[in-house]
């Protein structure tokens, strides 16, 4: 089975006496290992379904099934559960607690485990080796580069070892360089971590790393692009 | 880390704006439990005076004398057992500032009437046998570092002139609550000063003891009836009941003090929410990033109503405490203006009632705010 499916999905946002379709009976199936890019232009819907895939947003009509449950059915307290589970979210602009350090910001979603403290810490520290950024633990991320505070994000995504990580515009506010080293980073965890990834971007070189790209318009799937291989070494 | 970490952490954000608000709830309630000691202290007067003894001062008001020959009529009353009078003096010392109650007594009759005056032997004789002798309270003593042996003057302003008293010596409570600020002289003292000012023969009031306090109602209507027609009517009461009059002095001064106390309270309270919504708001895409890691709208919640709470707890623990250790341990008294000033357990409880009003009140709102916040809307406020 699937590890995601989403079947005849719309959704419309109601702003003032207007309705604004902006997913129109989307078909999505996401398989567990997958790495999965979302484009499109601006409006396509690929953020929507990315709050639809996380539980951030609920579907106007259709179902999707994560893991084999059920969305909708949850209500909103299992849906906190169900995200803190299943749910490993990057944001494109980091989104970091400024008051606490690195090692602190990605024990943060740990709180909601029964880990203790010590194993909280263990984790976040791993979790922050893997990023490589081990060095900077101890870091506020005001003393810390745009690439290094997403790569915290990151560190934050994975130490739940969720079902899946979300990833909204990952590189869109980095430079060439610090792009190439998440991009690489977001392949490594897919490759060698096995974790599922689905990546909303607007850059065709970021989404060449994935193993597939959606292609949106208008609320609605206009192409897939499957690729055998990606290129190594992230984007140039 | 803990959640603890992340509030405290939180509050440190703005640390000025945290302890300015911590400071401004703490004046506050220092102030509010002021007034509502203050007020208690004033409310609560009246106790230290007896039931089994009356005071006879002039109908028209305290500040009109008494004749001294009423002093034979008022002992063969009938129930009244011991009869002592004094006037009051009002000397400054040295700066009007460093006020205190003096006032002129016959010693000889008013010690014994007034056992809470607890003096030691040697101090009582030195006292009886220096005609400029004076016996000091054990609180003002201290205040102005004074010695027994040493002499103060006295500026006065109803009897003019500087006026010296040997201090012969110190008396302390014999009970919780009783005066231990004042300074008392002898009569025989105060009418050689006021010789020729028009005060001859005269005195401010009367104390009496009544042989049975059940008859003390009945035996002050006879007094009153007795000089009723005279050209100095009495006005017999309880000493109470005298007490609680003079207190009324001061007007309906509960009632003002009360309406600052809430007016105080009402001001933390808009300090206290102004504060907290602030707080929140400003982070309403950082709640919005918890709830999107899995924390609940509860946990949200909760996580907001600690920050007030320790903003509003640090508050009382800094007001409260001050105004403990002022009127309680040093047992400051507003220079000897009210003595006996205490927070009690009530008034200490009533302040902690009104933080936790007051961190639910400013709490709730921003609280609710924040649980209730969709994600997709919040995220938006990413600068």
């Amino acid at each position: 089975m699937s590890l995601v499916e989403v079947r005849a999905v719309s959704k419309v946002y109601q702003r003032d006496a207007v309705k604004v379709p902006v997913l129109d009976g989307l078909d999505v199936t996401i398989e567990q290992g997958e790495f999965l890019a979302l484009m499109g232009p601006s409006g396509s819907g690929k953020t929507t379904l990315l709050n639809l895939l996380a539980g951030l947003d609920t579907p106007t009509s259709g179902t999707i099934h994560v893991a084999g449950e059920e969305m909708s059915r949850l209500k909103s307290k299992q849906l906190a559960a169900w995200r803190a589970r299943h749910v490993g979210f990057i944001f494109q602009l980091y989104n970091l607690i400024p008051v606490l350090t690195a090692l602190q910001n990605v024990e943060l979603p740990l709180l909601l485990t029964p880990l203790n403290r010590k194993q909280r810490r263990e984790h976040a520290a791993t979790a922050l080796r893997v990023v490589g950024l081990e060095e900077r633990m101890h870091h506020y991320p005001r003393q810390l580069s745009g690439g290094q505070e997403q790569r915290v994000g990151i560190a934050r995504a994975i130490v739940t070892d969720p079902t899946f990580i979300l990833a909204d515009e990952p590189t869109g506010d980095l430079d060439a360089k610090s792009a190439a080293e998440i991009l690489e980073l977001l392949t490594r965890l897919n490759r060698e971590f096995h974790k599922t990834i689905v990546m909303v971007t607007h850059d065709p070189h970021a989404a060449s790393q994935a193993s597939r790209t959606l292609h949106l318009e208008k609320g609605a799937l206009r192409g897939e692009t499957v690729r055998d291989s990606v290129p190594a070494g992230g984007a140039s | 880390m803990t959640r603890g970490t992340l509030v405290i952490a939180n509050l440190r954000r703005r640390l000025r704006r945290t302890i300015l608000t911590v400071f401004g709830l703490a004046t506050a309630l220092f102030l509010f439990v002021t007034l509502r000691t203050f007020l208690h202290t004033l409310q609560t007067v009246g106790d230290v005076g007896s039931e089994s003894r009356l005071v006879v001062s002039n109908k028209l008001g305290i500040v009109f004398p008494l004749p001294l020959a009423y002093r034979a009529r008022l002992s063969g009353t009938d129930g009244v057992a011991a009869v002592s009078y004094a006037s009051w003096f009002g000397g400054i010392y040295q700066d009007p500032s460093n006020f205190f109650a003096n006032y002129a007594v016959d010693a000889e009759s008013y010690l014994p009437m007034y056992t809470e005056m607890v003096v030691s032997p040697e101090h009582r004789q030195a006292f009886i046998a220096d005609r400029a002798g004076a016996l000091v309270g054990v609180r003002l003593m201290e205040r102005f570092g004074w010695q027994v042996g040493q002499t103060v003057t006295l500026n006065g302003t109803i009897y003019p002139g500087e006026h010296r008293f040997n201090i012969r010596g110190v008396y302390e409570a014999g009970r919780k609550g009783f005066d231990q600020s004042s300074l008392i002289f002898h009569h025989r003292y105060l009418e050689e000063l006021s010789r020729g000012q028009g005060g001859d023969g005269l005195t401010g009031w009367y104390v009496l003891t009544v042989s049975d306090p059940n008859r003390a109602p009945e035996i002050a209507r006879t007094i009153d009836a007795a000089y009723e027609n005279s050209s100095a009517p009495t006005r017999s009461q309880t000493e109470k009941a005298f007490n609680l009059a003079f207190v009324g002095m001061y007007g309906n001064i509960g009632f003002f003090l009360n309406a600052i106390g809430m007016a105080v309270v009402f001001s933390i309270l808009m300090v206290a929410a102004n504060t907290m919504a602030m707080s929140a708001r400003e982070r309403f895409a950082e709640i919005a990033v918890l709830k999107t890691l899995g924390f609940t709208d509860g946990d949200v919640l909760k996580l907001v109503i600690a920050e007030a709470l320790v903003i509003t707890g640090l508050g009382l623990a800094v007001g409260l405490g001050g105004a403990m250790i002022a009127f309680n341990l040093i047992e400051f008294d507003m220079g000897g203006f009210v003595p006996g000033l205490s927070v009690t357990p009530t008034i200490a409880l009533t302040a902690a009632a009104i933080t936790l009003v007051i961190t639910v009140a400013s709490g709730a709102v921003p609280a609710w705010q924040s649980a209730r916040l969709r994600v997709i809307d919040a995220l938006r406020y990413v600068a």
